[in-house]
């Protein structure tokens, strides 16, 4: 390799490189250097105190409690979305009119930002008055009137209505995307040889979308472990743990930066980290290897 | 590529699907359709409204509340904000993106692996886990309370999708065209000034839209980095607003609705790059 094609390559991914280092890497490293002490965030941490952050982190119950929370939106998530999102591409894979419209409608709610997202549900859940609950009386629904956000057996579900509809146009589109690299001269072939519309998509289209969908799927657990804006935006900072929506990524910010102990902060960021790295790599093992087995085979 | 570049005529093959089609996507599309709708529509509504009836449609519609926010000049300050954020956000994400993409896709040399490993692993590492450190990083480079505190750090993390959504675009360029552009003499840094950034647009495009509705929509960060009103993008401007009007829903709903435009107009535009520029991704 020619010093040319070596200052070529410096000059064109160098920079890129430097920042990623710089404002992705760094920052997480350090993390697990700042979660040994105790610190308020003022000159260099000088209190060493060792593993403590991390045995207070897991003696309390309001983190548990977190985790809790975030296994529970990640399974929720996978089935909540998966099949809504794959039942609408399936009808929206299609050569026909409107289609694009339809796209742009269902993508909606993901272009919108969380705040927006939560201040919207917020004032249309707000309990006593919201607009859901006036509508349900309206339609003499009133038994179904519920404490949507601070009833501890209901917050939940209330929180995956939302994160449902924030997020499945992201899983809609992303299908859509790969069910356009599925040839069509194969369901073609099936219609032909007398197949109905779900078993091709059953027999034939489900399982070409396979990547897709673990691709997704990856990505969904990743942000459900790491979920923070749209519930401390309805939930805001304190009543998200009485009400049962807490995540690790609230308590983070709550028991952290908020109330000036960054030693801490930094060691819930490492725990966090941790248990995404994990599930990430689990996942990866168990699940996405197929994939590339069958890309490094060239598929056969 | 093929894909991409399909031509336009095939839109005279669209023809009406069946009645259940329509059907089903008409209620998906109503669910998704009716939180917007109430908020927008509850901004021509009067607080009274709101709280005596509040599913019904305004009666009158009021224009006050949108009028009074756009006359404020703390809505036009906080626009101001995100559109910088979020313009330099994408052009730095797209430009440091394509420049490493290139790389990783049309040179050969050791490393190259790693590189593309070290980016991808970044998906790995969303602002979420190092927000704490970032926050204390930015404030040691006395970056707190500025934009470029914001946009330094989302270039960065925006990086990993930018990249391996482009590599695969960059590799399917036919290698004979960069041959043929060497017998004509020119270099690998002409090929990739003359033709590779014209040929990856929509690639570009793609990343270029995602980067900016995330900067656009991004919270965690500027709620870290950002604490004075006049500095806050417009996700920070509307919860501030919410809280400090929080009797006053209607001018909050009327706040909210004009700070998602923006992004909406921008994705409606560009729709069609998106799930063109995916799908090379998500073959790749």
């Amino acid at each position: 390799m020619g010093w040319r094609q070596r200052a070529e390559i410096t000059l064109l991914a160098g920079p890129a490189i430097l920042l990623f280092i710089g404002f992705v890497i760094f920052p997480v490293l350090t993390a697990v250097y700042y979660g040994l002490f105790r610190w308020k965030g003022y000159g260099a941490p000088t209190d060493f105190v060792g593993l403590n952050n991390y045995v207070v982190l897991f003696k309390d119950s309001a983190f548990r409690e977190a985790v809790l929370h975030n296994f529970e939106i990640v399974f929720l998530s996978l089935i909540m979305q998966g099949p809504l999102a794959v039942v609408v591409a399936l009808l929206l894979n299609r050569k026909m009119r409107g289609r694009s419209l339809i796209r742009v409608l269902i993508f909606v709610p993901y272009v919108i930002s969380e705040v927006i997202v939560g201040i919207g549900w917020k004032l249309m859940l707000m309990e006593g008055n919201g607009a859901i609950d006036s509508m349900l009386r309206g339609m003499g629904l009133g038994g179904l009137v519920q404490r949507w956000m601070s009833d501890p057996k209901m917050a939940m579900w209330t929180l995956m209505i939302i994160i449902t509809w924030k997020y499945f146009g992201f899983a809609v589109i992303l299908f859509l995307a790969g069910l356009q690299g599925i040839p069509e001269e194969l369901s073609e072939a099936a219609q032909i040889d007398g197949a109905s519309f779900w078993q091709i998509q059953r027999r034939i289209t489900l399982p070409l979308l396979g990547p897709t969908i673990r691709i997704w799927a990856f990505l969904s657990i990743l942000g459900s472990l790491q979920l923070f804006d749209l519930v401390y935006i309805v939930w805001g900072q304190y009543i998200s743990g009485v009400a049962g929506t807490s995540t690790m990524a609230t308590y983070m910010a709550l028991n952290g930066r908020l109330s000036g102990n960054y030693g801490f902060g930094n060691a819930v960021a490492v725990v966090i980290f941790l248990i995404s790295l994990v599930c990430a790599l689990t996942y990866q093992r168990l699940v996405l290897r197929r994939d590339t087995d069958g890309a490094l085979t060239g598929g056969r | 590529m093929a894909n991409r570049h399909r031509p336009h005529g095939d839109k005279e093959k669209y023809t009406w699907a069946s009645p259940v089609v329509y059907l089903v996507a008409m209620c998906v599309i109503s669910g998704c359709l009716a939180p917007v709708a109430f908020v927008i529509i509850g901004g021509f509504k009067s607080n009274s409204q709101i709280t005596t009836n509040p599913a019904a449609f305004p009666n009158p519609w009021k224009l006050s509340n949108f009028s009074n926010v756009l006359t404020g000049s703390m809505f036009w300050r906080q626009a101001g904000n995100s559109v910088i954020c979020a313009l330099v956000t994408t052009l730095g994400v797209v430009v440091l993106g394509v420049m490493a993409s290139y790389v990783i896709a049309r040179y050969n040399f050791r490393g190259k692996g790693a590189m593309y490993a070290l980016f991808a692993a970044g998906l790995m590492f969303p602002l979420t886990v190092a927000i704490t450190p970032l926050y204390l990083l930015v404030k040691s480079l006395h970056l707190t309370n500025t934009l470029a505190g914001v946009i330094v750090p989302q270039v960065a993390f925006a990086l990993p999708t930018t990249i391996i959504i482009l590599v695969p675009f960059l590799r399917a360029i036919p290698r004979e065209i960069e041959e043929a552009a060497a017998i004509d003499g020119c270099s690998r840094l002409g090929f990739f000034r003359r033709m590779v950034l014209r040929l990856s647009v929509p690639g570009l495009v793609t990343t270029g839209i995602l980067a900016f509705i995330g900067s656009w929509n991004s919270y965690m960060l500027p709620l870290f980095v950002l604490n004075d009103s006049a500095k806050y993008t417009l996700p920070l401007g509307v919860q501030a607003f919410a809280s400090e009007r929080s009797t006053d829903t209607a001018a909050v709903l009327a706040f909210t609705s004009l700070s998602m435009i923006p992004a909406l107009l921008f994705f409606s535009l560009f729709e069609r790059r998106i799930v063109g520029g995916l799908t090379g991704a998500v073959k790749g």
